[in-house]
């Protein structure tokens, strides 16, 4: 392919919504799991009596447990909502560009 | 105390060992006759698909020193030890949002394809080489004197003995096999390490009637509420932060978990088997945590400890009191297996960035028959497995906990700064990347030298040994005074008695309390004294020249800094042209090695 060819496809409507939106869920979802984990690490350091609160009358079980957890099935989940998006959303518009410029 | 056999020479073990092996040979000589071009030694001939690579990226990540160290962090430290298997899992989602597809569409078989990409080769090969290497290294020593230690704890074989085991089966591995029998090696330990796990899980849990409420009623009612509870281990929010960024960046920055991405037909099973692997990693490391609170429960710490200061035997030993020696021997074969399929991984990494990057890329640049790069391939796998084990026995004994860190700091710094940015940043230069791949080398390394974990703990051992000797000494001291008071203060007549004395007898009582109270004073300015000189003393203590014991903030900070400073500084027209080209392969995948 020639230089000029990739500089079109780049001017390319459909190409230019493509590289937003995988942009845009990109960097949402990166922000989300820097937010909940540094959010975990925040109250470790900062409100450690908050993870130490039982979970209900009589139970050992304190919420940092749950939380612990929670952090890593939300960390999964995230890598599924890109999945979801990028096998209904992403391959889609990547096939109609393709289609388009003959790749 | 529950009887183990712990460390004994274990027939059912080694039975189950053995068994793995030969399968895993066996899938080697299959491997190896499939195994003849680049392609097929580097990426599996991009045969594998996405599931098969999800597995097998977790079979290459999730460590003996995760499945043993978490379990035992957890079984002794209570809740401290859930904030690392938290910390292990946290990079995988940033590795598929910012990394997995782009990495596929724009390589070849090492991340050094995707930076080299559009940028001058030679520098760029030589300096993402250095980083794969520095990375590789590190982690090997950490895994291998890990194995011996853990080898020897488990089966009572002698270390070196143990890594020059593990060392060999993992030359024959890589070097026969490449990277289909690294790949079924690492699928096999995943599925028997998950399986297993899951197996003792479910197994402790019926111990509990299947309720958490009861084994974290009984955990706590053992050690108290405060086992259940984050304690002294998170410090420094700014440590905790620094070391969160190096675990998160740092997953993204390995180069054999790089390397899978390659394995697969194209972008989109690529993404798929980070969701798998993330799903595999995640399970396992929630599994742990429960071993880890059942061992405390089941086994009791003081079993525990009694084998092992670090806890790296609760596992097993959960295992032992759950299922006896069979179940004992079982889940031991699978540790041994898991480090093999880890280390494997490193040197097919290692090997590749010596053969594709340097000797290709550098050296040839970048003309080499397929047949020559294979056979480098191959040579340096065998030299890269002779350091491992040579590495391994010279630091027998030694404490390598911050190589861990180290490794996590400089992959952090080094390989993922110029990943990203060569992926997203127009205006990047090789220059720009060159200074920024050695800046996070050299400012990772020295920051950790510096730091107290090898400054204070393994530079100045001795002074702090010494410096905690004395300490406890006049702790001891102060504890004895203190009992000394107390008598004397018991001997002491009180008043109501006095008054009710004969006069003789009260006069002798009367001089005995001035004695015991002379005596008072004089033990409490012996107190003060020594108070005084348990200052000094901590006074003498070695201080860390750097505060963190991780220096992933500063490191990382450093060398996106450099890479944008250099590339600003001086531009470079030629990369920048081609950055149209890399954005249509990066997103569509158009012209991607097939």
């Amino acid at each position: 392919m020639s230089k000029l060819k990739h500089e079109d496809i780049l001017e390319d409507p459909d190409f230019k919504d493509l590289s937003r939106q995988k942009f845009i869920i990109s960097t949402i979802l990166t922000i989300a799991e820097l937010a909940l984990y540094f959010g975990f690490i925040g109250l470790i350091a900062f409100n450690k009596p908050f993870l130490g609160l039982k979970l209900s009358e009589g139970s050992a079980i304190t919420i940092g447990i749950p939380i612990a957890v929670g952090t890593i099935v939300f960390s999964w989940i995230f890598t599924g909502i890109y999945i979801w998006w990028a096998n209904n959303k992403y391959d889609v518009l990547v096939n109609k560009v393709k289609e388009k410029v003959g790749g | 105390m529950p009887q183990t056999i712990i460390g004994q020479t274990n027939p059912v073990a080694i039975m189950f060992f053995l068994l793995f092996v030969i399968s895993t040979l066996g899938i080697t000589y299959w491997a190896a006759k499939r195994t003849r071009t680049t392609k097929d030694f580097y990426a599996a001939g991009r045969s594998i698909t996405g599931f098969q690579n999800g597995l097998a990226l977790a079979g290459d990540y999730m460590s003996a020193a995760s499945f043993l160290g978490i379990a035992g962090l957890v079984s002794t430290k209570g809740y401290d030890g859930l904030i690392y298997s938290v910390g292990w899992l946290v990079g995988w989602p940033i590795i598929m949002f910012l990394i997995s597809e782009p990495l596929r569409n724009l390589g070849k078989y090492t991340f050094s394809d995707v930076v080299a990409y559009r940028l001058q080769q030679r520098p760029i090969r030589a300096a993402a080489a250095t980083g794969s290497l520095v990375v590789v290294i590190t982690y090997l020593i950490a895994q291998m004197v890990g194995a011996g230690t853990l080898i020897k704890l488990m089966f009572g074989l002698p270390f070196e003995l143990a890594i020059v085991v593990t060392g060999t089966l993992m030359i024959l591995y890589v070097l026969f096999g490449g990277m289909i029998a690294t790949t079924w090696v690492q699928i096999i330990k995943a599925v028997l390490l998950l399986g297993g796990a899951t197996l003792l899980v479910i197994m402790t849990l019926y111990k509990f009637g299947f309720s958490y409420g009861e084994l974290f009623g009984q955990a706590s009612k053992l050690y108290g509420a405060k086992f259940l509870e984050p304690g002294g281990l998170v410090t420094s929010p700014i440590d905790a932060f620094s070391l969160g960024l190096a675990l998160m960046f740092g997953t993204a920055g390995l180069p054999h978990i790089l390397m899978r991405f390659y394995t697969v037909p194209d972008a989109k099973q690529a993404r798929k088997s980070v969701f798998v692997a993330t799903g595999f990693i995640g399970y396992f490391y929630i599994l742990t945590v429960t071993i880890g609170f059942g061992a405390a429960v089941l086994v009791g710490q003081k079993a525990i400890m009694a084998i092992d200061k670090g806890g790296n035997m609760a596992g097993p030993m959960l295992a032992e009191a759950l299922g006896g020696n069979l179940f004992l021997g079982f889940l031991s074969a699978v540790a041994f297996a898991t480090i093999l399929a880890v280390v494997s991984g490193l040197t097919l990494a290692g090997a590749s960035a010596l053969s594709h990057d340097l000797f290709v890329g550098v050296i040839r640049r970048g003309q080499a028959a397929e047949k020559e790069e294979v056979k480098v391939a191959k040579i340096s796998t065998v030299m890269l497995g002779v350091i491992a084990i040579l590495l391994g026995i010279f630091f027998k004994g030694q404490n390598v906990a911050f190589l861990v860190g180290l490794t996590f700091a400089i992959a952090a710094s080094a390989n993922f700064p110029a990943l990203l940015l060569s992926i997203t940043w127009k205006k990047l230069t090789t220059y720009g990347v060159v200074w920024s791949i050695y800046t996070g080398v050299i400012v990772a390394t020295v920051l950790i030298i510096l730091s107290p974990t090898v400054w204070v703990d393994i530079i100045h051992k001795e002074a702090k040994t010494a410096v905690e000797t004395k300490v406890k000494e006049i702790d001891a001291a102060v504890l004895a005074i203190d009992t000394q008071v107390a008598e004397l203060q018991k001997s002491v007549v009180a008043p109501d008695v006095l008054a009710k004395m004969k006069k003789k007898e009260k006069a002798v009582a009367e001089k005995k309390n001035k004695n015991a109270a002379a005596a008072m004073v004089a033990k409490t300015q012996e107190k003060d004294q020594l108070a005084v000189k348990k200052k000094e003393a901590g006074a003498a203590m070695p201080k860390p020249i750097f505060p963190l014991k991780n220096p992933g903030i500063y490191s990382m900070a450093a060398a996106f800094f450099m890479a944008f400073f250099v590339s600003i500084l001086r531009p470079e027209k030629a990369a920048a042209d081609k950055y149209a080209g890399v954005k249509v392969r990066e997103y569509l995948g158009i012209g991607s090695e097939d």
